[in-house]
């Protein structure tokens, strides 16, 4: 064999080498090592204050009833985890849910800030079916508000997605603006005197919604876990093959990478743009459903004011690096944490609990500033790579002008 | 060969991460001769040279200038020593005049005020000392590409470079204004400069250098004189094997026509007509090549072809079907093929893996997909069987793209494009950037297609190109089509025609 060919051959192998290594091991190792760094500087912050660090991460981690999965447990604790538990996953469910909706159009190339709005829009679309149509069969009523809000999720997203593809209007701007939108426009519809408020007149919020539109309880008394957890999941499954095996996914990730190739390609920009942004907006109308059929019920005017987990689901995208098994754990961790800072949950003594929902939203924002820091994290990996051994070869740089 | 030489680099080694780009390279420099350093892409000609120039620290070798060992630590201190580099992208700045632009960061002052008078002075006297025509009053963005280079090389002069690095300085000229670049190395040489000439071109070697070294990966192969030297020769030092230089190919035998381009007109983005009533056909079995500078409505002309790209007039057929209004797609469907321009921003999604690029045009299509399912291992499996067939080295299907060198990345837009059997297929610029064997590899493909039947428009800023592969040559400036030759056309006229029929004064 030629000298050549050995040379392509070992390169061959080389970047296969790197390539396993950036999709594998890079993509899990910078979202933890992100994740262990920020947890260490707030663990400074709690040190600042002069409380011990640990003994504050470990009853916010006993808080998140995480603890359930320990074989020592008693039975009274074991109870009280289970409550906290399930308190942590219905968090999580929304949260996986808008996460997608950045996601799928992050991998188109559009950031979508709108996931508010379109979780707001689906939420008011489930319970205006939930309120209605009473006496319909319960698997009938819950299919049909879900569908309903997962279209309504789907238009908010696409009329951004259209102002995208046709005249070329900012998704970032347009998805912003549509957020206000869905949230005075909720307001305006559950206020006294809305046309969708409930039965007590000095009340602004909406009637309960009926019954049959609840979703199934599946774990718990009180509070219980509800199916939407089994919905989310099954969201991710659609996410993944959505993208990794249709010709939809193909074009999408295509014109995410480089729409002029896509072009050239023979695929429709515009026409993507505007399905992943429909797409995207579906499944945040999805949370705000499984968010109101599995445990609100309701929704209140002064809600649309506090709610920020269409917020928080970029974040969990963010973590979890857009991939269907990344956001599972990254909405785990963000559910676990807003949770276990909750005021109810934490010892006064241990960690004031006042501050500890401050500490939950700092960690937040400081494992967003790690992963957006990804580069440098990148870097100090490639320092001491190169001071211990030798590790895989970056692409030549001659050849790569 | 008394004489001791002027620079001496001894047992140059630099790593990269994962790459030896110079593998202890010796080279040294005679006052007055001119150098070449030749070598493929990636063989680690301009390592050395941006070591030569400061840019890169050597990790292991020295360097003598003038017998005696140096550092150089920045180009700063390189210009100080008197050594002088043109680069391939010039570094000038547009809205200044060519005087204020040698004249920049060593301006001649009276009192805090530019002495503009005295820098117009200082640049005429270069230019007449050296044969180097340009106005020192004229704005860069006025004068041509050649005269930039000139002031390229007039700056470097002025700041007293006694030794002239011209980092593949032809690429950017046309085959006169290169001839005019050569007289003026010589005219360099004799009064006593010296210039390390770096290519990849054979002819432009052996027109010029006193002396050639071939690199071949990181390596020095010879440093050989000119007299004696062939282009076989050097040619495989270096690849390391036999190269066919020349394209074997018969004679074409143009049947019916396929594409048929009638009175096209494009606009470009600025609104300004690019293509003006260009009409021309390409036939089956025959190679037609447009020929021309570079921005004379060519990639234009390729994008309205493409689908790319309204044309505001005209009329597009392929097969007889009217495409002008066609999409992208249709048009691939419809049996065009299209090798793109620029391959890394529009041929390949960099972040695919080789088997979904090679899916670009088809992926919505059996057997890649049925009803909107994709499957994935049918498109692994074809291409594997294309990366074999088209000898593309340096990954697998599951690569992705951007891990490949630009010879392999064109293997494999070309594995797509040709295996789709396409009647007419467009070539633009299709062995940009790309050294002698893969060069090789591109023109025998295209050749193979031709006398399969298919018809193939080859767009090409290179006039060897044109000349070696086409059995019809048009020539385009302006926008219009101003000639059509046959495969036989001199060199020299080409020329003359791509610059709208009159040879340019030197300003």
């Amino acid at each position: 064999m030629t000298d050549s060919g050995e040379r392509g051959e070992r390169a061959g192998f080389q970047s296969a080498v790197s390539a396993w290594f950036g999709s594998r091991l890079g993509g899990v190792l910078v979202p933890v090592m992100a994740a262990l760094l920020a947890f260490f500087v707030g663990g400074l912050v709690v040190a600042a204050t002069k409380k011990n660090p640990f003994g504050a991460y470990k009853a916010i981690f006993e808080g998140t009833g995480l603890t359930w999965f320990w074989p020592f447990l008693g039975d009274q604790e074991r109870a009280a985890a289970a409550s906290d538990l399930q308190q942590t996953l219905i968090i999580m469910t929304p949260l996986m849910l808008t996460a997608l909706a950045v996601a799928f159009a992050f991998r188109c190339g559009m950031f979508n800030i709108g996931g508010q709005g379109q979780y707001w829009i689906g939420l008011i679309a489930a319970i205006y079916i939930g309120t209605h149509f009473e006496g319909t069969p319960r698997a009938a009523h819950v299919a049909f508000a879900i569908i309903c809000a997962t279209l309504a999720g789907a238009i908010w997203g696409g009329i951004a997605g259209i102002l995208r593809a046709t005249v070329g209007a900012h998704e970032v701007i347009s998805t912003i603006m549509l957020n206000w939108i869905a949230i005075y426009g909720g307001k305006y519809l559950f206020e006294l005197g809305g046309s969708l408020q409930g039965t007590d007149p000095s009340i602004p919020r909406s009637h309960d919604i009926f019954e049959s539109a609840h979703l199934w309880p599946i774990w718990g008394a009180l509070q219980p876990l509800h199916a939407g957890l089994f919905i989310a999941m099954f969201g991710l499954i659609v996410y993944h093959f959505l993208l990794n095996r249709t010709t939809l996914g193909y074009e999408v990730r295509a014109v995410g990478f480089n729409p002029e190739a896509a072009r050239y390609g023979g695929i429709s920009v515009g026409r993507n743009y505007f399905l992943a942004l429909a797409i995207s907006g579906s499944f945040a109308g999805l949370a705000g459903a499984v968010d109101v059929m599995g445990w609100k019920f309701r929704v209140a005017t002064n809600d649309f004011d506090a709610g920020d987990v269409g917020f928080v689901g970029i974040a969990v995208a963010l973590l979890g690096r857009n991939k269907a098994v990344g956001i599972l754990f990254a909405a785990l961790l963000f559910a676990a944490l807003k949770v276990g800072t909750s005021p109810r949950q934490l010892d006064e003594k241990v960690f004031p609990p006042e501050l500890a929902g401050n500490l939950a939203t700092m960690i937040q924002a400081l494992i967003i500033m790690f992963v957006g820091a990804e580069l440098l994290i990148v870097y100090i990996w490639g320092l001491r790579r190169r001071v211990g051994f030798s590790g895989p070869a970056r692409v030549q740089p001659e050849l790569k002008q | 060969m008394t004489e001791a030489p002027l620079l001496e680099l001894n047992g140059i080694t630099k790593q990269f991460p994962g790459v030896l780009a110079n593998d202890r390279i010796d080279f040294d420099l005679i006052k007055g001769e001119v150098h070449a350093l030749l070598g493929e892409n990636g063989a680690g000609k301009s390592t050395l040279v941006n070591i030569l120039y400061g840019l890169y620290h050597p990790d292991e070798g020295e360097i003598r200038l003038n017998g005696e060992s140096i550092r150089i630590a920045s180009p700063r201190d390189a210009i100080d020593r008197g050594i002088g580099m043109v680069h391939q992208h010039f570094m000038l700045i547009p809205v200044m005049t060519v005087a204020e632009n040698i004249v920049l960061a060593t301006e001649p002052t009276s009192g805090p005020f530019l002495d503009y008078a005295a820098a117009s002075e200082r640049v005429r006297e270069l230019s007449t000392r050296y044969g180097l025509a340009v106005d020192p009053e004229a704005r860069i963005d006025e004068i041509t590409v050649a005269q930039q280079q000139r002031v390229e090389i007039l700056k470097a002069l002025y700041r007293g470079a006694k030794i002239l690095i011209l980092d593949e300085p032809t690429a950017v000229l046309t085959p006169q204004e290169a001839r005019e670049l050569f007289e003026i190395v010589r005219a360099l040489t004799e009064q006593g400069e010296s210039v390390i000439f770096i290519t990849h071109k054979l002819n432009e070697v052996l027109d010029i250098a006193d002396r050639i070294t071939v690199l071949r990966r990181g390596k020095r192969i010879d440093s050989v004189p000119r007299a004696g030297a062939t282009e076989e020769g050097l040619a495989r030092m270096m690849v390391g094997r036999e190269v066919l230089l020349d394209v074997a190919k018969g004679a074409s035998e143009p049947g019916e026509v396929l594409l048929h381009v009638e009175e096209l007109s494009v606009f470009d983005e600025r609104g300004l007509e690019a293509c003006r009533s260009v009409s021309f056909d390409v036939r089956a079995g025959e190679i037609v090549g447009i020929a021309g500078v570079d921005g004379n409505g060519q990639s234009e002309l390729i994008d309205a072809l493409a689908g790319l790209r309204k044309p505001a007039a005209g009329r597009i057929t392929l097969l007889g079907n009217d495409l002008t209004r066609a999409s992208t797609d249709e048009r691939l469907h419809e049996g065009l093929g299209h090798i793109p321009e620029d391959r890394q921003r529009r041929g390949l999604v960099l972040d695919f893996t080789l088997a979904e690029n090679i899916a670009l045009h088809d992926f919505d299509n059996p057997p890649y997909s049925r009803l909107g399912w994709l499957y994935p291992a049918r498109m692994v499996a074809n291409a594997r069987k294309l990366l074999k067939e088209f000898d593309v080295r340096g990954g697998g299907p599951q690569t992705p793209a951007a891990s490949l060198s630009g010879g392999n990345q064109q293997k494999v837009i070309l594995a797509r494009e040709v295996s789709r059997q396409p009647q007419v297929l467009i070539a633009a610029q299709p062995t940009r950037g790309l050294d002698v064997g893969a060069i090789e590899f591109i023109h025998r493909r295209l050749v193979e297609q031709r006398d399969s039947g298919r018809g193939i428009l080859l767009v090409s800023f290179e006039l060897d190109e044109i000349l070696s592969l086409s059995d019809r040559i048009l020539v385009v400036y302006e926008g219009q089509i101003v000639g059509e030759y046959g495969p036989d056309v001199s060199e020299e006229e080409l020329g003359i025609a791509m610059t709208g029929g009159r040879r340019k004064d030197a300003a």
